[in-house]
């Protein structure tokens, strides 16, 4: 595959991480988030924690938008879809993220409910237009990534003016959830001395929006693709600003990534959506400025206006650390649930559901590096 | 959520819609966010939208910068005869 393989050359990827060990300068301790979901998965999938010098860590951070979004929405995505009217649409990722009472949306499509997995917003309003009857609802999630397909798809039902499509909209934005991660006033943080930055969301935004995170806090960022080569180069380009003494926006993804963004995407995001005031993460708290709502001049095609939703809180399963997994206070292997009540076939946190959730990643392939690191030191011993 | 990759364009349709294959599997996507998309153009499609064109020229740049990242270790391990 053009374009992929040439960015999972193992040899090479060993010999960056060679180039690591030798500039990281003995005696400091280097600790760095990844910001998505995407390259949690790709860290652990390639084994690049493997690869790394004892003294250059990696956090694992809370950009999977299936993980932080709140059981309470969950919820109220249900109590639409069982209304008898309504055909619920949503992308794969929601299916087994728990809600309320051991409830997911598998399962209330199992009981009757008209839940259709979709792979594009086109899907919906396809649905839309050849079943009249129904109401049927998009459950949009996920960050700039997946908002202007979004809007694409509000704009078109509109242009096509149907009155039977509308969007329970739960697009969250990254810059304010990585400015709580970094202005974190509590003790309960995590020390990060720079931060790998979002690939595909800032093909959309551009690198712009860092800038001012860079300057207010003094750390680095450097926006990564998610190839296992992108996330090793990028660890390299953030030990040399720490060692120079830097704390730049740097681009290791330049061959999709621009400054400026895909301005067309973000066009299409500012006219269909507005700031909510606040919006809860599931781990981060309520963060304000954090999340779109559609425009009033679209209140005819939300979900939230059209069938008045209230979301009700609903508190996590006490015993789950998913909190403190996405801070990156906690990794995965140290909540009590981990392997034994929770896994990928029956999550109970929301960082077990999807392959970019860091209980995932580490369940379906840290795990087993970790054993074997175990066993061999063992045997040394 | 965010996983995309680049794919190539093997024929642009109307209502500004596009069929990309990649490794004998072809689908049809929307090409609304992009201008001026040209067939064997490389696109970054995520959930159905190409959302970003890859520049190859700079996907060259890439390789290069991290064959040069690479140098200092290989040398050193052609030193140790590995």
């Amino acid at each position: 595959m053009k374009h992929i393989d040439e960015y999972r050359d193992g040899k090479l990827a060993r010999s960056i991480a060679d180039t690591i060990a030798a500039e990281a300068v003995r005696g400091r301790h280097y600790q760095f988030m990844e910001f998505c979901g995407g390259h949690t998965h790709a860290i652990s999938r390639y084994g690049i924690e493997d690869l790394l010098p004892p003294n250059v860590q990696m956090v694992h951070g809370p950009g999977c938008p299936v993980c932080v979004l709140p059981m309470g929405r969950i919820d109220d995505a249900i109590r639409l879809a069982t209304r008898p009217e309504v055909t619920l649409c949503t992308y794969a990722d929601l299916m087994r993220v728990p809600a309320s009472a051991g409830a997911n949306l598998l399962k209330a499509k199992a009981a009757g409910a008209d839940i259709r997995m979709v792979y594009s917003t086109l899907d919906a309003i396809r649905i839309a237009e050849t079943e009249p009857d129904r109401e049927v609802v998009f459950f949009a999630i996920g960050f700039e990534t997946t908002t202007p397909p979004t809007a694409v798809a509000i704009r078109l039902a509109r242009k096509k003016r149907l009155s039977n499509f509308s969007v329970f909209c739960n697009h969250v934005l990254t810059p304010p959830a990585i400015r709580a991660i970094l202005d974190s006033p509590d003790a309960r943080t995590v020390r990060v001395d720079g931060l790998v930055g979002p690939a595909h969301v800032s093909t959309v935004t551009g690198t712009k929006p860092y800038v001012s995170l860079t300057d207010e806090f003094s750390k680095p960022i450097v926006v990564a693709g998610f190839e296992p080569l992108d996330v090793v180069q990028a660890i390299l380009m953030l030990v040399r600003q720490i060692n120079e003494g830097r704390h730049d926006v740097e681009n290791q993804y330049f061959r999709l990534v621009t400054a400026g963004g895909n301005l067309i995407a973000q066009r299409e995001m500012a006219d269909i959506f507005e700031l909510r005031p606040s919006f809860e993460w599931r781990g981060l708290g309520e963060l304000p400025m954090s999340a779109l709502r559609l425009r009033q001049a679209y209140a005819d095609l939300d979900a939230e206006r059209r069938f008045s939703i209230e979301t009700i809180p609903a508190a996590d399963n006490p015993a789950c650390e998913c909190g403190d997994v996405l801070r990156g206070l906690k990794k995965p292997a140290e909540c009590k649930l981990f392997g034994t009540l929770c896994s990928p076939e029956t999550p109970m946190g929301s960082c077990m559901v999807s392959p970019e959730g860091a209980c995932a990643a580490h369940w379906t392939y840290g795990r087993f590096r970790a054993n074997a690191k175990a066993v061999a030191e063992k045997a040394v011993a | 959520m965010c996983l995309a990759i680049p794919i190539r364009v093997e024929e642009l349709l109307p209502d500004d819609m596009a069929r990309v294959s990649l490794s004998g599997v072809s689908k049809i996507v929307s090409i609304a966010l992009l201008e001026d998309v040209r067939l064997g153009d490389y696109l970054l499609i995520h959930v159905g939208y190409a959302l970003a064109r890859l520049d190859p020229d700079e996907a060259e740049r890439t390789l290069a910068m991290m064959r040069e990242a690479a140098v200092p270790a290989l040398v050193e391990m052609e030193a140790c005869g590995l």
